[in-house]
């Protein structure tokens, strides 16, 4: 079913809220990552409002679902959507990356504040998510396991292995999510390290794959919807962004990967998020 | 005190310490069902293939890939369950250390890595399969406890005590079959490490295989009049720095011995108790910044200075350095 246009507007919505955080907190730390999850609002806010089974009451249920955020640098925009969600206070998003804050510079699991796992060291997540669905399986839980990565993510080895097992187990219940904006640390990834076709590549490895337009609420949500129908494969969804997307200054660059707004970068930045929704 | 912990009457009795977790395993899953297995392709040399065998719905394979089995051994305890992770130490541990770190102790999950054919021991594989570093990698990490038993006997109280303790836990297992050291009503027990021979002279302690050679130096000792204290320190983190503290005070000198590097290994872990609490004169036997070579077991132990006769001669050593 398509998403309705009220929920679209208001994922969109959302979405641009969660934005309008991600620059402050980022702001407020004088360091961190903007640019990935500006990119990733989209799919992001459609997953976890329309998708993603946890809430502040659930939070600590067997049989919710699990979410792994496996690039986890760009946690920003995750805090966010958790402060959407009513699992972390408002104030305490301005604490990112302060002493003694649990919002560490990369998450670090906390599930009183809906964090599953400590993620940060790329490479890692995917194999700690197909182990929570493996887990789930085993012990009869209806949860989903939603995890994130990267092109740029998707250079480290581990993620391969990750992707055989998932889909040697038969991995219905996991979903990965891969933010491919072509742009990492060092520059264009096209130039560092090309990645090439990833749903070509996670098809290959025995997954369901399909690529998105990561900023199309409907296409993600449509995305999201199939991934559940699919009962013996673990799906992967490519979903292409723009990094920085909504900040004239910081898209499409990689200056903006892990670079915090200066007060004058940030006021700009704030107005051009604050224009109306569609 | 600390009491002499009961030595077995089948002194001429060997099994592996790999065999003797694979039976433990066993037992262990038989009683608990929240015990999930995995391996890396190597369930026949590690002993998890019982397990296996018993439990094909709670053992996973995971394939030459061990990183990915350490984040798959994360994510299910994240269920409730307590996983057990093996393949050769030298996999377990050196490949996949970063994710040991990551997912397993950064969180604190509650993961047992068993890793078998650690140290110089696993014999003709040579140099690449010799782990020779593991206990530095584990018992550098924050939350993780680090077990190396000596025996069959040994071997299946850290199993049980591996599963009793919340958290990651690193056992050290071998591939060659070593004596049987304790009767079977020997308990392990956390942090606490034991009195196998009372002296006064000097104080050897070891962990692993070479515990059986400290013994075998301590008689040798005794036939030059000097008397021993042999300790087992199983458990290398959390330490017995009672035990290590009490025996600096009584024997006034400490030899260690190990089947792995002297540098950040179980000597290093020793010392740090002594230099803290009550130093005397030292010295630690293991590999002294080389790697080993493809040969017999016995003959490795002996060419690199870990059997018995050596370690007798270095204790002598020792005792010179004593104030007097």
């Amino acid at each position: 079913m398509t998403l309705s246009r009220e929920k679209a507007t208001n994922i969109r919505k959302v979405a641009r809220e969660v934005r309008l955080d991600v620059v402050r907190m980022v702001h407020a730390a004088a360091c961190g990552h903007p640019g990935g999850p500006l990119g990733m609002a989209d799919f992001m806010t459609t997953l976890f409002l329309e998708h993603l089974n946890l809430t502040a009451e659930n939070r600590l249920d067997d049989d919710r679902d699990r979410f792994v955020l496996g690039n986890g640098h760009t946690c920003a925009g995750y805090y966010a959507l958790l402060a959407q969600k009513g699992l972390i206070s408002k104030d305490t998003l301005l604490s990112f990356r302060k002493m003694g804050s649990p919002l560490q510079g990369h998450p670090n699991r906390n599930l009183d504040l809906g964090i599953d796992f400590s993620t940060g060291s790329l490479g890692t997540g995917l194999s700690v998510a197909q182990g929570m669905a493996l887990g789930a399986r085993l012990n009869g839980w209806d949860s989903r396991v939603y995890c994130t990565s990267s092109d740029g993510e998707s250079q480290e080895g581990q993620i391969w292995e990750a992707a055989t097992s998932a889909a040697h187990w038969g991995l219905g219940n996991l979903t990965v999510m891969v933010d491919f904006n072509n742009i990492q640390i060092d520059g264009p990834m096209r130039e560092v390290m090309n990645v090439r076709d990833l749903e070509a590549k996670y098809k290959a490895f025995g997954w369901h794959a399909v690529t998105v337009d990561g900023h199309d609420v409907v296409a993600v949500d449509q995305a999201l919807c199939a991934a559940k129908e699919v009962a013996e494969q673990p799906s992967a969804i490519i979903a292409v962004t723009t990094i920085g997307k909504g900040v004239s200054y910081m898209e499409d660059t990689s200056d903006w990967h892990g670079c915090a707004p200066n007060d004058e970068q940030l006021a700009q930045a704030l107005e051009e998020l604050s224009a109306p929704v569609s | 005190m600390h009491q002499l912990a009961p030595l077995s009457d089948g002194a001429d009795k060997f099994i592996a310490t790999r065999a003797a977790y694979g039976k433990a395993l066993l037992e262990l899953g038989n009683q608990h069902q929240d015990v999930i297995v995995l391996d890396a392709d190597l369930s026949g040399s590690t002993k998890t293939a019982v397990f296996r065998k018993a439990h094909p719905d709670r053992f996973f394979n995971c394939g030459v890939a061990e990183s990915n089995m350490m984040g798959t051994a994360a994510g299910l305890a994240c269920s409730g369950r307590t996983v057990f992770a093996s393949s050769f130490a030298m996999f377990a541990t050196g490949k996949a250390w970063e994710p040991i770190r990551q997912t397993i102790c950064v969180p604190s999950m509650n993961v047992k890595i068993c890793a078998s054919h650690a140290g110089l021991t696993v014999g003709e594989d040579g140099k690449s399969h010799q782990m020779l570093e593991d206990i530095t990698l584990m018992r550098v990490l924050p939350n993780m406890k680090v077990i190396v038993p000596a025996d069959s006997v040994e071997t299946a109280e850290a199993v049980r005590l591996a599963y009793e303790t919340p958290g990651p836990v690193y056992v050290r297992l071998s591939r060659a079959s070593t004596p049987v050291i304790f009767g079977d009503d020997y308990r392990l027990e956390l942090g606490r490490g034991s009195l196998l021979r009372e002296g006064s002279d000097v104080c050897i302690a070891a962990c692993g295989v070479e515990l059986a050679e400290a013994l075998i130096a301590a008689d040798i000792l005794a036939s030059r009049n000097i008397e021993a204290r042999v300790v087992n320190l199983a458990c290398i983190d959390p330490i017995d720095v009672d035990l290590i503290v009490d025996s600096a005070e009584r024997c006034g000198a400490i030899l260690t011995a190990e089947e792995h590097q002297i540098r950040g290994g179980f000597g290093d872990a020793v010392a740090q108790a002594v230099v803290r609490h009550h130093p005397v004169p030292m010295d630690l036997v293991g590999m002294d910044d080389s790697f080993g070579q493809s040969g017999p077991a016995p003959d490795l132990i002996r060419h690199y200075g870990l059997d018995g006769a050596s370690l007798a001669d270095r204790a002598e050593n020792l005792i010179k350095r004593k104030k007097r």
